[in-house]
C-alpha cells in the first residue's frame, strides 16, 4: 500500500469509523439544519432528531443476525 | 456595582463556561483515551490559540467562528455517535455476543498491546482535545476582544478570563482522581453521550441554528441524549434476552 494510500485508509477509518452512515447522516443534518435556518425559520431541533434516528439506525443495523 | 466589576463578573462567568465545556472534553479524552495524547492535544491548541491571537489581534472577531463551529461540531458528532453506539452495544450485550469469536479475542489483544506502548501517540485522544481547547480559546479570545473593547479595558477583560480559566482547570484536575475510579465503559458511554451533545450543539450553531437559551441547551442536550440512549438499552437488553431465550429454546 502506497504512503498515500495508507494516508487515505487511516483518514477513513479515523473519521468514518465502524458505520460509514453516521457520518453520512451528520453532514446531512447538518446540511438540512443550514438550509432551514437560511430560511429564517428555526432549526435547532433538525439535529437532536437526526442524532436519535442515525443512533437507533446505526444499532439497529448492529444486532442484525 | 461599578463598570469595572460588572465587566469583570460578565468576561468571567463567560470565560466559565467556555473553559467548563474544553476541560470536560479534555478529561473525557485524558481518561478514555490516555493523558499523555490529551494533554499534547491541549499543548497543540494552545500554541496554535497563541498565535492566532499573536497574529490577529483585535482582528479576531474577523474569524469564521462558526465554520469552525460547524466542522469542529460535526466531526465531534460523528466521533460521539461512534462511542455511545459501541458502548450501548456493550451494555445491552449485544458487543459480546458478536465479539466472541477469534477476531475479537486478537483485536483486544493488538489494543492491550498498542496500550502498554508508551511512545504512541492516540489520534482520537489527540484530536478531540486539541479541537475542543481551540474552539473554546477561540471563543474565550473572542469574549475578552468584543467585551473589553466596547467597555475600553481589553486587559481587565484578559485578566478575568485567565482567573476563569484557572478556576476552571484546578477544578477538573480535582475530579480527575474520581473519575478515574469510574468503570471503563461506563466512562465510555459517559464521553460518548459529552462528545454527542457539545457536537449537536456546535455543529447546530455552525449551520446558523440558534438554540433556545443558548449555553443553557447544552446541559439539556446531555440530558436528552442520556435519557434517549438509557431508554435504547433497556429495549436493546430485552431484546438480548429473547434472542438467548429462543436460542436456548432451539438448543
Amino acid at each position: 500500500m502506497t504512503p498515500i494510500r495508507a494516508l487515505l485508509a487511516f483518514l477513513y477509518d479515523f473519521v468514518v469509523g465502524d458505520d460509514p452512515t453516521i457520518a453520512v447522516a451528520v453532514v446531512l443534518a447538518l446540511g438540512v439544519t443550514a438550509a432551514i435556518a437560511a430560511g429564517g425559520v428555526s432549526a435547532w431541533w433538525v439535529m437532536p432528531c437526526a442524532v436519535i434516528g442515525a443512533l437507533i439506525g446505526s444499532l439497529h443495523r448492529a444486532i442484525r443476525v | 456595582m461599578s463598570r469595572e466589576v460588572l465587566l469583570f463578573v460578565s468576561v468571567f462567568l463567560a470565560s466559565a463556561v467556555e473553559g467548563v465545556e474544553a476541560v470536560t472534553i479534555v478529561l473525557a479524552a485524558g481518561l478514555t483515551r490516555g493523558w499523555r495524547s490529551a494533554l499534547i492535544g491541549v499543548g497543540a491548541a494552545l500554541v496554535v490559540l497563541a498565535a492566532i491571537v499573536a497574529a490577529l489581534g483585535p482582528a479576531l472577531t474577523a474569524l469564521p467562528i462558526d465554520v469552525l463551529r460547524l466542522f469542529v461540531g460535526g466531526l465531534l458528532l460523528v466521533f460521539g455517535l461512534q462511542w455511545l453506539r459501541k458502548a450501548m452495544l456493550r451494555a445491552s450485550g449485544f458487543e459480546a455476543v458478536h465479539d466472541e469469536g477469534a477476531t475479537f479475542a486478537q483485536e483486544v489483544a493488538a489494543a492491550r498491546a498498542a496500550a502498554r506502548e508508551p511512545s504512541a501517540i492516540d489520534a482520537y485522544g489527540f484530536t478531540v482535545s486539541f479541537k475542543g481547547v481551540l474552539l473554546e480559546g477561540l471563543e474565550v479570545a473572542f469574549i475578552v476582544v468584543t467585551f473589553g473593547s466596547n467597555q475600553h479595558d481589553v486587559p481587565l477583560a484578559a485578566l478575568a478570563a485567565l482567573s476563569a480559566v484557572l478556576v476552571v482547570v484546578a477544578a477538573g484536575a480535582a475530579a480527575r482522581a474520581p473519575l478515574s475510579r469510574v468503570p471503563e465503559n461506563t466512562l465510555k458511554y459517559g464521553v460518548g453521550v459529552m462528545l454527542t451533545s457539545f457536537g449537536t450543539f456546535w455543529g447546530a450553531e455552525g449551520a446558523g441554528a440558534s438554540w433556545p437559551g443558548d449555553d443553557v441547551a447544552i446541559p439539556a442536550l446531555i440530558a436528552f441524549v442520556l435519557v434517549t440512549s438509557i431508554v435504547l438499552v433497556g429495549a436493546l437488553r430485552r431484546r438480548h434476552a429473547r434472542l438467548i431465550t429462543a436460542a436456548g429454546g432451539a438448543a
